[in-house]
């Protein structure tokens, strides 16, 4: 595990933790916890995981519980964690995900339970190309039976993935691979082993007046840097971190909404059918739309295809640009 | 310039090659093979142009100006050059991701595969694609989803056989992929690149059987040196015309190696050591088998080969050239091809505000 120590300050310790070390311990901890608990996926064990998420397991733990397998194997009972590679390749699996996974415990009238993760990155990565970029939050989401968690930084990767293994429904967990070597802060709260957090519970990263923020994963990032642009221009961004995807925190947005009068929601993937367009559904369904003092503004990923070459990638996702564009337009300012 | 005359070389050689296990077959490849002067020079000058193009995208990717995916074919030029050789350009073929020597052989040329690993204009799918997104006429590329490509194959094979040209479908797909493969009753040939490894796992680890040429189960099958291009070319010929004659598919395993590791971020020494790829180097480099076999019958000097190699290098750094010069894609080009022979679209871009345009 790799971490810098901060300072010691009275009783509080910082330390910084890379989102892949962060998923590490997560796995880690729970693993110690409940031998039922196993992962398996392609690579995760002697090669420590494509993207070395698993580092380390499987020398801990051995082949009972960090299994390699091919690439679409997934098996259900005990507790499994199952790594995708990336989500694309989930859809090889899509149906035992959707058909076995979703719908079992419904089907059997709550006989029979279905505690599996499945979890790997999501979303657009560095010139991976079409076939590698997609984003799957939207197309999980819509499906009754599972919980879809979406995490930012490395305190909702440990935190989230916890709730994730110990919870005893089908819960689809989307990382990001760009997210994996980024250091974030970690409280010594976070660091315990019994550091859990809430599956469908948003979390405001930064209070404003004047427009709400909605996004998940790497784009939070991006929202944030928006509003710190913004904030020199004296315009105050709320910014919201949905965390979870299903179920979503329909009570923070609306709160925020009712006090903004804006909503911007951002996010990587597709426009059509997405995240956005089921926030702006959800809002104008609810209390918050007599708030509204204009639209809902979507700002997603453009509608094709991932393509290669850098200039057309870099264009085909939303930049922190595209985002104060935005919001000002929202804002008519 | 060699002082010999053409006269002084051996025209054609006779070469016994290795017999292939077969699976529910009772006639096998012929093991005495004729290779010409002509072919074997050919076959020497592309085999040595995937070398070095390859060998330049691993540059290229180290120095970052490719990026992404990179999935390296040093090592198994004998499995393209052979297969090609064996069928024509008006039959079908389809592969993973591993697919820069295909995309040549197939009719692609160094520059433009090169310009579409570099993401530039001028690309093979003008920098839209990348290094697994690549096509030729009757070539479907290039797929990423390991085993995706097998159904596709099988679709494309119905159509010949719906339409009656007599021309086949390869399709190939590798050891990793070999535990997704389906069994398909339609005319054409499966083809199993086995190079012992999928990704970082050996195929002791992958597969419960590991005879990849009888994993057809109702397919015969055949098992190739696929470090060979002989064995390679010979086999594809028993194939294809096993097909062709409507005795139905056949599963082809070629034996080969990879060099590299599976893709440019993997070093490829945590699941294998040095010494068996320096071994393998050594002992069944496709490219030094074929220049001895010619060079120990006469057929060629060490000079006019040397020429060749020099005429190679020469095409690559034009081709790196180009690659590294070309401009990008430019942004009008975002969102056209989205679909195939249809009217103008507007595309949605990153807000209510971008309407951009998309044409077929």
């Amino acid at each position: 595990m790799s971490f810098l120590r901060g300072s010691f300050i009275d009783a509080l310790v910082v330390l910084q933790m890379m989102v892949r070390d962060a998923l590490n311990q997560a796995m880690d901890e729970e693993l110690e916890r409940d031998e039922r608990v196993f992962l398996l996926g392609e690579e995760v064990a002697q090669y420590d995981g494509a993207y070395k998420v698993s580092r380390g397991l499987w020398k801990k733990y051995g082949d009972q519980r960090i299994i390699d397998t091919p690439i679409s194997e997934v098996r259900a009972g005990l507790r499994p964690i199952c790594e995708f590679m990336t989500f694309n390749f989930s859809m090889q699996a899509i149906d035992q995900v959707i058909n076995s996974a979703a719908k079992t415990c419904y089907m059997s009238a709550g006989f029979q339970a279905v505690p599996i993760v499945f979890r790997g990155p999501n979303g657009s990565s560095a010139g991976v190309a079409a076939q590698h970029s997609q984003c799957f939050a939207a197309w999980y989401a819509h499906c009754p039976g599972l919980k879809v968690v979406s995490p930012w930084n490395s305190e909702d990767a440990k935190g989230l993935l916890k709730a994730a293994i110990r919870d005893d429904n089908p819960v689809v967990f989307m990382e990001n691979e760009l997210m994996y070597g980024v250091p974030f802060e970690m409280s010594e709260e976070a660091l315990s082993k019994d550091f859990v957090l809430p599956i469908g519970k948003a979390k405001i990263e930064r209070p404003g007046n004047h427009v709400t923020l909605v996004s998940h994963s790497r784009c939070v990032g991006h929202c944030l840097d928006a509003a710190a642009v913004l904030a020199k221009e004296g315009i105050e961004c709320e910014v919201i971190n949905l965390r979870s995807i299903r179920p979503m925190d329909t009570d923070a947005i609306e709160a925020s909404v009712m006090k903004t009068n804006h909503l911007v929601t951002v996010e990587g993937g597709w426009p059509q059918f997405g995240v956005g367009a089921e926030i702006c559904a959800k809002i104008m369904e609810g209390p918050a739309f007599n708030y509204l003092d204009a639209p809902v503004t979507r700002v997603t990923g453009v509608d094709i295809p991932m393509p290669y070459a850098k200039i057309l990638e870099d264009n085909s996702v939303p930049q922190i640009k595209d985002i104060i564009f935005s919001i000002k337009k929202t804002l008519n300012v | 310039m060699s002082a010999r005359t053409y006269a002084d070389f051996t025209p054609e050689a006779t070469f016994e090659i290795k017999k292939c296990d077969t699976f529910k077959l009772d006639e096998a490849p012929a093991t005495q093979v004729v290779l010409t002067r002509d072919e074997g020079l050919e076959y020497y000058r592309i085999m040595q142009t995937i070398r070095r193009m390859e060998l330049k995208a691993d540059q290229l990717y180290k120095q970052k100006i490719i990026r992404g995916f990179c999935h390296l074919y040093d090592g198994q030029e004998a499995c393209a050059v052979g297969i090609e050789a064996s069928i024509n350009l008006s039959d079908h073929l389809i592969t993973a991701y591993r697919a820069h020597g295909y995309t040549l052989t197939r009719g692609g040329t160094v520059k433009e595969i090169m310009a579409e690993l570099t993401g530039r204009r001028g690309g093979i799918a003008k920098g839209k694609g990348g290094s697994m997104h690549m096509y030729t006429k009757h070539f479907y590329g290039g797929n990423g989803i390991v085993g995706a490509q097998v159904p596709l194959g099988a679709g494309v094979a119905l159509a010949c056989k719906y339409q009656g040209n007599n021309q086949l479908c390869v399709c190939l797909y590798g050891d990793g992929a070999a535990n997704q493969v389906c069994s398909l009753e339609t005319s054409f040939n499966f083809i199993c690149e086995n190079n012992r490894y999928g990704m970082g796992t050996s195929v002791e680890r992958a597969a419960a059987s590991t005879d990849y040429f009888r994993r057809g189960e109702f397919i015969p099958g055949l098992r190739v040196d696929g470090m060979d291009l002989l064995c390679v070319r010979e086999a594809t010929r028993f194939a294809a015309d096993h097909c062709r004659s409507g005795k139905g598919p056949i599963l082809m395993e070629l034996q080969t190696y990879r060099y590299h590791g599976h893709s440019m971020s993997d070093p490829g020494v945590s699941y294998r050591t040095r010494e068996e790829i320096q071994e393998v180097r050594s002992k069944s480099d496709p490219i030094s088998m074929l220049k001895d076999r010619m060079l120990s019958n006469n057929m060629a000097s060490i000079e006019e080969l040397k020429e060749i190699d020099v005429e190679v290098r020469k095409e690559i750094e034009d081709a790196a050239l180009f690659a590294t010069t070309d401009p990008e894609p430019p942004l009008e080009e975002l969102c056209n091809h989205i679909y195939y022979n249809d009217a103008a679209v507007e595309v949605r871009g990153t807000n209510p505000w971008a309407k951009l345009k998309s044409v077929s």
